[in-house]
């Protein structure tokens, strides 16, 4: 309880201090080509460290079944040499860990200052709407999940929006939502801007 | 003197500017070969008389640090390069990077050596894959031209680089945090002392430097340290990357160094506000420093600078925010963003964050009262200095600084149950996320 006189602890929201236990769900073993992935990885910590590969470990589930549930974090525990509630304990804290289940294609909004002065809220209100979802939801097909997320780093070209924690779609404003969820789903991923710098 | 022209991001519009070769050809990795030629301790005095203070935040001295590293102690060494980058309005380092990895590959040779380190990590953070991407391919290319791996140049020398990619947490940008995040746990933050320069990463001494920083130890050796400290003024030398966004023409990343003004910066740099629309708040570091207002503008874009002007310099991050702007919408979205980022370890910072957005949030609504503003002001003072990382000093930042220049605003919304200030064309009447959050 707090001992503030008006202000309650915890919020009935998630806090990343929280650990979050996911569904089971199917059996789960890394591929060959992902196991060996993982094992490059880990090489690149001392043998007795392989704990600190347990991130990248996390990305190859996610690579594999887009989301992570609880057999997966058992075989990552196995692989790694930790216990499962470490891995758990770990996925539940960073973000950019799904431990539920996600549309084709994750849409994440920037929300933080340097976005919303350029006009992120309206790009996230006309996601929202023409997808008709709330922000954290996936639209009926399963299709597409809305999410805002805090500071991107791209805020010379705000608003920005990411897609499936990998790529980066620049400047964007309401009017140009349309042609977004209209591109992605005859093109794919390879309609986003990705980030200018890469670009010659 | 101000510095004549860009050394940290000279090349970074050209095609291929990035590359092994392009690098070679504009004379990369001479830095490295006169640093070799000196001794580990004469490497470390250069860059103490090169002035070189760290570039993520604190302005640290960059050799003093250095020196800190036990030199008789066994256990192996690390350097870890801070490559997190989340400080909301910062994006230089990203531009370091994916546009001139080499230059950081070589201050990280030049560091592991002088500190008596064979590994380098380079935490990047989880929305940097692109950038992961660059940095292993060319990674790979300097490893297999001999300037990174066993036996650098023929010199004995040995230093492997490795790039870890975080998953999404503010708090690993944080020293002993992001050590945390690298063993493979949360990203919280450790208590100090011990300093990291003795017992850090695998509990062996370990050296955090942000990359602009590293990426501006091989100009030291490039151009001499003589030459680095007469660039810009005294205790605050050497070139420096500048991050501009919010409402201004041209928002990116500048490099000059740090004789140059606020006001030079956004107006003449970033091309001023768009619409020739008033300044009415700049933000001159990153989130977590004050908010300084039009007067302020002559201020010095320097650490010492800013600090006399009552800020930091911070990242440079510098946001600013035209006369449209509701600042206690800006700062209920900043404490938003500390809120969502708080590790949850320390108890005044995690129930604080969501303590000062709930009475935020109530002011907003139009349900304030005159006593919330002072409660804002009382939660503030019981998170600042009783947290163990920095922070909870700087989730105050926007609060407290907000409340000091703009407290008419809060007062406002209180007695007239709405803004000072008109809706902004760029602000949703209805935000998606207003409710949800």
């Amino acid at each position: 309880m707090s001992f503030h006189p008006q202000m309650p602890y915890g919020t009935p929201q998630w806090h990343r201090s929280e650990r979050v236990l996911a569904d089971e769900g199917p059996p789960f073993a890394f591929t060959p080509e992902n196991r060996q992935k993982l094992e490059e990885i880990a090489s690149h910590y001392p043998p007795e460290r392989r704990v600190s590969a347990v991130l990248p470990a996390l990305y190859l589930v996610q690579e594999q079944q887009t989301h992570l549930t609880g057999n997966a974090m058992a075989h990552v525990a196995e692989v790694i040499g930790c216990s499962r509630a470490h891995v758990e304990d770990v996925a539940s804290y960073y973000v950019m860990f799904f431990t539920k289940p996600v549309g084709k294609y994750v849409l994440q909004v920037c929300r933080t200052l340097a976005c919303a002065l350029n006009g992120a809220e309206h790009v996230t209100a006309e996601l929202c709407r023409q997808l008709g979802v709330a922000p954290g939801g996936t639209d009926a097909a399963g299709e597409f999940t809305v999410m805002e997320m805090e500071c991107l780093g791209a805020c010379d070209r705000a608003p920005v929006v990411m897609v499936n924690n990998e790529h980066w779609h620049e400047c964007q404003s309401p009017e140009a939502i349309q042609a977004l969820i209209r591109d992605l789903r005859e093109k794919g991923v390879a309609a986003l801007t990705g980030c200018h710098h890469t670009k010659e | 003197m101000r510095l004549p022209e860009p050394v940290l991001t000279p090349h970074v519009k050209k095609p291929h500017g990035h590359t092994l070769e392009h690098y070679l050809q504009t004379g990369g990795y001479q830095a490295l070969r006169k640093a070799l030629a000196l001794t580990p301790d004469q490497v470390i005095e250069q860059v103490k008389q090169s002035g070189l203070r760290g570039r993520g935040g604190a302005g640290f001295p960059t050799g003093m640090k250095w020196g800190f590293v036990p030199k008789d102690s066994p256990k192996p060494k690390y350097l870890c390069v801070n490559a997190d980058e989340s400080e909301p309005g910062t994006f230089k380092d990203h531009v370091l990077m994916e546009r001139n990895p080499h230059l950081l590959f070589e201050g990280c040779v030049i560091a592991c050596r002088s500190i008596g380190a064979k590994v380098a990590y380079i935490y990047i953070r989880g929305e940097f894959y692109h950038v992961q991407r660059v940095l292993e391919a060319e990674l790979e290319k300097a490893r297999a031209a001999g300037y990174v791996g066993k036996n650098i140049l023929g010199s004995g020398v040995d230093c492997d680089i490795w790039v870890h990619r975080g998953a999404g947490a503010y708090e690993a940008g944080e020293e002993s945090a992001l050590l945390e995040s690298l063993e493979g746990k949360r990203a919280q933050p450790r208590l100090r002392p011990p300093f990291p320069a003795v017992v850090g990463l695998y509990g062996c001494p370990t050296i955090i430097n942000n990359v602009e920083t590293i990426c501006n130890v091989p100009v030291i050796f490039d151009r001499g340290a003589e030459w680095f400290a007469s660039i810009g003024p005294e205790k605050n030398t050497g070139p420096k990357l500048y991050c501009i966004s919010g409402h201004v023409a041209r928002p990116g990343v500048y490099e000059t160094s740090m004789d140059v003004t606020l006001r030079e910066l956004i107006y003449d740099y970033a091309g001023g506000i768009p619409g020739g629309r008033a300044l009415k708040a700049v933000i001159p570091g990153g989130s977590s420093v004050n908010v300084l207002t039009p007067e302020a503008l002559d201020a010095q874009a320097s650490f010492d600078g800013l600090v006399k002007a009552g800020s930091m310099l911070g990242s440079a991050a510098i946001m600013v925010m035209d006369e449209t702007t509701d600042m206690v919408w800006a700062a209920t979205n900043l404490i938003h963003f500390y809120k969502h980022e708080s590790c949850g370890k320390c108890t005044p910072c995690r129930e604080g964050s969501d303590w000062m957005h709930k009475v935020l949030q109530k002011i907003l609504r139009g349900e304030g009262s005159m006593r919330d503003i002072d409660l804002l002001l009382g939660i503030a003072n019981n998170i600042g200095g009783k947290t163990l990382c920095p922070f909870g000093d700087a989730e105050i930042a926007p609060v407290v600084g907000m409340l000091q220049h703009f407290r008419g605003e809060f007062e406002h919304y209180v007695r007239e149950g709405r803004s000072l200030v008109p809706l902004a064309p760029w602000r949703a009447r209805e935000p998606a996320g207003a409710h949800a959050h």
